[in-house]
């Protein structure tokens, strides 16, 4: 017999077991993560969805993780299982489950499934992720004006379009506010990596950077700059806020509560459908943490009104004229920049130095 | 008062029973362990060992045994022969990494040509990819006498470098958005080392483990080549003594560990992984290291303590979903394993004395 068809039998008869047993008539929904839930950062923020899906519906939802899985064939192995364990809903929050997700979800085709920050979808699987780059938008709008050294350090995990992009965004917004702003910028090649990231922070410092931004998850950014005295940081995914007043001055933190709750509704209700889900500080799926008070006012009111206009749409953070860093010409004068753009982006603008490793 | 004794000839019943007893013993731990974080440790140790085997869902974890263990093994296998000469390959992550570029590279400059010639061609790309790697060390060390352990675990690292760097380069897939990764060999026919029989878990690197497992057997216990390797091990000038070449032993051990380590990552890429990415590299290499000692530097003990190893990772991630346990506690079993192991060894070597030694 072939394996599809019998993971896909089980899966009906489960689908019938449970039907029988409607009187518990419970909501399974499976996480599957990369990290820790104890990383302090993206990891930890998901599960902080979990939660609020077992706060929200209570009896109702049964929630079951796994963390630390390896992208790749063990991503596959512990999605399969959770949905022959008869999951309705398995969110994979990761982008290297992309394809396992794919593969699993064409096994189980009643299963849904919601893949973080990919771009594969499929009729029972669904993309979302969230518009971190408003975030760094404000982000670079507080760092340009604190620097005094006129040179940001800035820690980068991997060079793929969604850290690119944030680099990008914060750039731009601290060259507008302080036009001799430098970027430095480390690629650690890791997302979670207590160790390397505390390197790249002290590399950093010792270079002059008085501001560190991190695409990474841990808090050892924060604790480098703690130790090293006067440098700014931002909470990264997570508020972070165990290191304010100073270091932390604020952060992005990334709220899946709403989506995950939203989402486990409509697999109850049987309204799910595939969807591609891109949210920013407007729907409130990107926060920006509390601004504190080592940040002067003037900056934290101008901060604030930035954060305002991208949260009602009347401000894109990519508004041009912006040329790239080749000196080519990508938006005219008042012109945004379209999603698919902003999707694949693996080009810096103008201004910053140093290539995008390959 | 307890003391230990050296025994005379170190116990063949206790080289045997070792493994067994530390099973038992982190099975025990374990339980302790699992017990403290208020989850019941006999459903914790059923969810790991008897559930992926015998659990309901049996039918797709055994398949899932396969594919874990088979890289595990043929790693420990390669590994195990260079231990038993005293040649440490400790950097088999970095070569297993640089198998699976070389394979995957090797294949995809063909793409999108379907060709029967492919697999095997990458098959072989894969084996020297890993070969290539290895000899770095070997021949730095035969030549400049550097410490193999030293420079093969350095070049771990060097090869995730290759690794990310290949993701967002040279191997990047054109029609994936700009993002890093190749493109999935699994939907590519002739790349895709599928599974021979549908549903069985078996593909071609589960095929190599077991030819290696038996081909490791017989180059110990029936060939003069696995003769000097043991000699070499147990008996350094008595070797020297016999004729056998030291570097020679070195460039073999090492390069043979290395080509199958290189077989493995090469079969992994290009079956149930299915790409090369920066996250590519799981940690085989170095798991293959306690696998090699888990199954005394022996053969078939190799295969079982692959079976095993690859049984509490399944097992565990089960465990996690469906019992909550937190995934450091797994390791934290794992890690039990090889301690008790290591400690279980001492009574091979030496026994137990309860009371005061007697007066000569």
């Amino acid at each position: 017999m072939k394996l599809n068809t019998l993971l896909t039998s089980a899966a009906v008869a489960l689908g019938l077991a449970t039907g029988a047993l409607a009187a518990e008539d419970k909501t399974k929904v499976g996480f599957v993560y990369v990290g820790p839930v104890g990383d302090g950062g993206w990891t930890y923020e998901h599960d902080q969805g979990r939660k609020a899906v077992v706060a929200e519906f209570g009896d109702k939802v049964e929630t079951v993780y796994v963390e630390n899985v390896a992208e790749g064939p063990d991503a596959e192995r512990v999605m399969t299982q959770m949905a022959l364990e008869g999951a309705d809903l398995i969110f994979t929050t990761s982008f290297g489950y992309m394809d396992p997700t794919i593969n699993v979800a064409k096994k189980f085709p009643n299963v849904k499934f919601e893949h973080a920050t990919g771009y594969k979808r499929a009729d029972n699987v669904s993309t979302y992720s969230a518009r971190f780059y408003e975030g760094r938008a404000v982000q670079g709008h507080i760092a340009g004006q604190m620097t005094e050294s006129n040179i940001i350090g800035y820690i980068g995990s991997y060079p793929i379009p969604e850290v690119i992009r944030g680099i990008n965004s914060a750039y731009l917004h601290a060259k507008e506010v302080n036009p001799d702003v430098e970027f430095k910028i480390v690629w650690a090649f890791t997302w979670f990596d207590p160790a390397k990231e505390a390197d790249a922070a002290k590399v950093l410092i010792e270079q002059g950077a008085d501001v560190i931004l991190q695409h990474t998850d841990s808090t050892a950014p924060q604790a480098a700059a703690q130790a090293a005295g006067d440098v700014i940081t931002f909470g990264q995914a997570s508020d972070m806020a165990e290191y304010g007043p100073k270091p932390r001055v604020s952060s992005i933190i990334d709220d899946w509560a709403p989506y995950y709750i939203a989402r486990t509704q409509a697999v109850m209700d049987g309204t799910w459908s595939t969807s591609d889900t891109w949210n920013g500080i407007g729907a409130g799926m990107v926060k920006i943490g509390e601004i504190s008070d080592a940040v002067p006012a003037e900056i934290k009111a101008s901060a604030l009104a930035l954060k305002a206009s991208l949260a009602d749409g009347s401000y894109h953070a990519f508004t041009g004229p912006i040329k790239k860093q080749d000196g080519s010409d990508w938006l005219a004068a008042g012109e945004t920049a379209d999603d698919g753009t902003l999707a694949g982006m693996n080009f810096y603008v103008e201004g910053l130095d140093g290539d995008i490793p390959q | 008062m307890i003391r230990l004794e050296r025994r005379p000839q170190p116990s063949p019943i206790w080289s045997m029973a070792t493994p067994l007893v530390a099973v038992l013993a982190t099975m025990i731990a374990g339980g302790l362990l699992f017990a403290a974080l208020g989850k019941n440790p006999v459903e914790a140790i059923r969810t790991i060992f008897w559930d992926p085997l015998f659990g309901e869902f049996a039918f797709y974890y055994r398949p899932q045994l396969l594919v874990k263990g088979a890289p595990l093994v043929l790693i420990a296998i390669g590994l195990s022969l260079g231990f038993r000469a005293g040649v440490w390959n400790i950097g088999a992550e970095g070569q297993y990494i640089m198998g699976a570029i070389c394979g995957a590279g090797a294949g995809l400059a063909f793409y999108p040509t379907e060709s029967v010639l492919i697999f095997p061609l990458m098959v072989l790309a894969g084996g020297l990819g890993g070969w290539a790697w290895a000899m770095i060390p070997a021949v730095l060390k035969t030549r400049f006498g550097t410490n193999e352990i030293l420079v093969s675990l350095m070049l771990v690292y060097v090869a995730e470098q290759f690794l990310a760097s290949v993701s967002l380069g040279l191997l990047k897939n054109p029609e994936g958005f700009g993002f890093p990764g190749s493109r999935n060999l699994q939907s590519w026919d002739s790349a895709h080392n599928a599974e021979l029989i549908a549903g069985s878990g078996l593909h071609w690197g589960v095929v190599a483990a077991l030819i290696a497992v038996i081909f490791a057997y017989v180059l110990l216990n029936r060939h003069m080549l696995g003769y000097h390797i043991r000699l070499s091990g147990e008996a350094p000038r008595a070797a020297r003594f016999a004729g056998v070449n030291p570097n020679r032993l070195v460039l073999f051990c090492l390069g043979l560990s290395g080509a199958l380590a290189g077989l493995a990552g090469m079969f992994e890429v290009s079956g149930p992984s299915g790409q090369i990415s920066i996250d590519f590299n799981v940690g085989y290499g170095f798991t293959a290291i306690i696998v090699a000692f888990l199954g005394r530097l022996h053969a078939f003990g190799i295969l079982l303590a692959g079976g095993l190893m690859a049984l509490t990772y399944i097992g565990g991630d089960i465990a996690q979903s469906n019992m909550g346990l937190p995934s450091a506690a797994i390791q934290v079993f794992q890690g039990m394993l090889l301690f008790f192991l290591l400690a279980l060894d001492l009574l091979t070597n030496f026994r137990i004395r309860i009371g005061q030694p007697e007066v000569a």
